[in-house]
């Protein structure tokens, strides 16, 4: 049972922000660029070095999937010792492999992979640690069209086949949103606060609009 | 990268060649033949002085590269990591840097006396700033970013030691071996020849004191080849083996 209070305040990149997230939360992280997105994923995932700073409330036992934007997968390890070194086991490394589409590259290394194929290994070790919390930095970005489609539909398949799993991802496209979130926040000002935190409507629109209506929202009334 | 081996084949030769007609041409004690050189260098190898003379400098050498790498490598880490030990300690690297390797084997000596612990703690000294310096390089050159990672799927001390930081350390440990063995090589022979009674420094002393240039040449040749043994059997496969993960793809970080 997930029940995840974020509360910060005093950070130097956040203001004050607080609220919680929920079993089967799929949260859709939107703002503008370099308001502190990433660094808001960070907090939650307990990466931030500003501890001091704040106030953060989270179950101990947390386990947490981090698809960070570059693969961050160890250069020097195959795929396999990467998996393993988050504690899977020998036998299962091929179906975890296969269940991303990955099956006969267990052996590579994260450098023989192209760009797409490296993000899905790092969602493989992402899902291979049952996570309670799912968190995805820009999950989409620099993959062409046909590739970002295809991760979607795995990322989609995946949240379907755990309703338990609690998921915050960063993105700019409403597709995205529409497809995988039931949720969205939005992050902005000087120092940034979450301004928006609704269920997702199926007719929010695209992101621009969205995001110019929460700017407006935010800007008349301080939403957060 | 190193030059084609076949340069080793010509320029070799020739300057044998050219020490040869020289030699032959000045015919003097103190520039002898290449041949009275092999002669003298086989002579001290039956009679097993070579042998003696030079495990006890290897030994000598091996034991005061193993302190210094180590304490090198964990002041160097510990400056690298915090603030606090590197401006605590700094200014002392820096004075240790510019210290004379001549001066700490003095005053060892003159404290210590002319005893083996004396020595082996001259040398070590002279080389634990190198270490520290290069292993701090390493230290702070490590990527935050797999730290992150480390820290989200938990990886224990070890595991970090082993598969986040040692391989990310490994060509800053290359490095402080190389430049190590180098100088180390070095100054164990003015250890030796400053205050021991056994050591190829304490030969090559030996033969400084009657001008036997022949015996001088023969050591040091002798030293030279097994210095070139160690590069080419030990340090060598060992950059290879642990570079390997660095030939493929692009070598793109994280």
């Amino acid at each position: 049972m997930l029940d995840l209070r974020i509360v910060a305040d005093a950070h130097p990149v956040l203001g004050a922000i607080e609220t919680s997230v929920n079993e089967g939360d799929r949260i859709c992280l939107l703002g503008p660029s370099g308001i502190g997105k990433t660094t808001l994923l960070n907090l939650i995932a307990g990466l931030d070095a500003s501890q001091a700073a704040m106030d953060q409330r989270i179950l101990k036992p947390l386990r947490i999937g981090y698809l960070f934007q570059e693969h961050r997968l160890l250069p020097w390890r195959t795929l396999r010792q990467n998996l393993m070194l988050v504690g899977v086991r020998a036998p299962d490394v091929t179906e975890i492999l296969s269940r991303v589409g990955l099956e006969g590259c267990a052996d590579l290394l994260p450098d023989q992979l192209s760009l797409g194929m490296a993000r899905r290994a790092a969602l493989a070790r992402c899902l291979a640690v049952d996570p309670d919390l799912l968190l995805l930095d820009e999950p989409f970005a620099s993959l062409d069209p046909d590739r970002a489609e295809e991760l979607q539909s795995l990322i989609a398949a995946l949240l379907d086949a755990r309703p338990a799993m609690a998921m915050i991802c960063v993105t700019h496209e409403m597709r995205d949103a529409h497809r995988l979130a039931n949720r969205v926040w939005y992050l902005d000002g000087r120092p940034a606060r979450l301004q928006y935190d609704a269920p997702l409507n199926r007719d929010d629109g695209d992101a621009a609009r969205l995001v110019a209506g929460l700017r407006r929202l935010g800007r008349s009334c301080r939403l957060g | 990268m190193r030059a084609s081996p076949l340069a080793y084949w010509i320029v070799l030769p020739l300057l044998v060649a050219v020490w040869s007609i020289a030699a032959w041409w000045i015919d003097s004690s103190l520039l002898p033949s290449p041949l009275a050189v092999f002669q003298t260098l086989q002579s001290a190898a039956v009679s097993g002085e070579l042998q003696r003379h030079l495990a006890i400098t290897l030994q000598r050498v091996a034991i005061s590269f193993a302190l210094a790498m180590a304490l090198g490598t964990l002041i160097g880490l510990c400056m690298g990591r915090s603030p606090l030990t590197n401006a605590l300690l700094d200014p002392l690297l820096v004075l240790l840097l510019n210290l004379p390797a001549l001066v700490v084997i003095i005053l060892l000596y003159v404290w210590f006396g002319l005893i083996e612990v004396a020595a082996v703690m001259a040398v070590v000294i002279n080389k634990i700033p190198n270490v520290a310096v290069t292993m701090r390089e390493g230290a702070r050159s490590l990527d935050l970013r797999l730290e992150q990672m480390a820290s989200v799927y938990r990886f224990s001390a070890w595991q970090r030691l082993t598969h986040v930081w040692m391989p990310q350390l490994f060509p800053y440990l290359m490095a402080a071996t190389r430049g190590g063995l180098a100088l180390i090589w070095k100054i164990v022979l003015v250890v030796e020849l400053l205050g021991r009674s056994d050591g190829i420094g304490f030969q090559l002393h030996m033969a400084f004191q009657v001008f036997d240039v022949a015996s001088l040449l023969a050591y040091s040749l002798a030293f030279i080849a097994v210095v070139q043994l160690i590069e080419l059997t030990v340090l060598q496969p060992m950059e290879r083996r642990a570079s390997r993960w660095r030939s493929v793809g692009g070598g793109r970080h994280a």
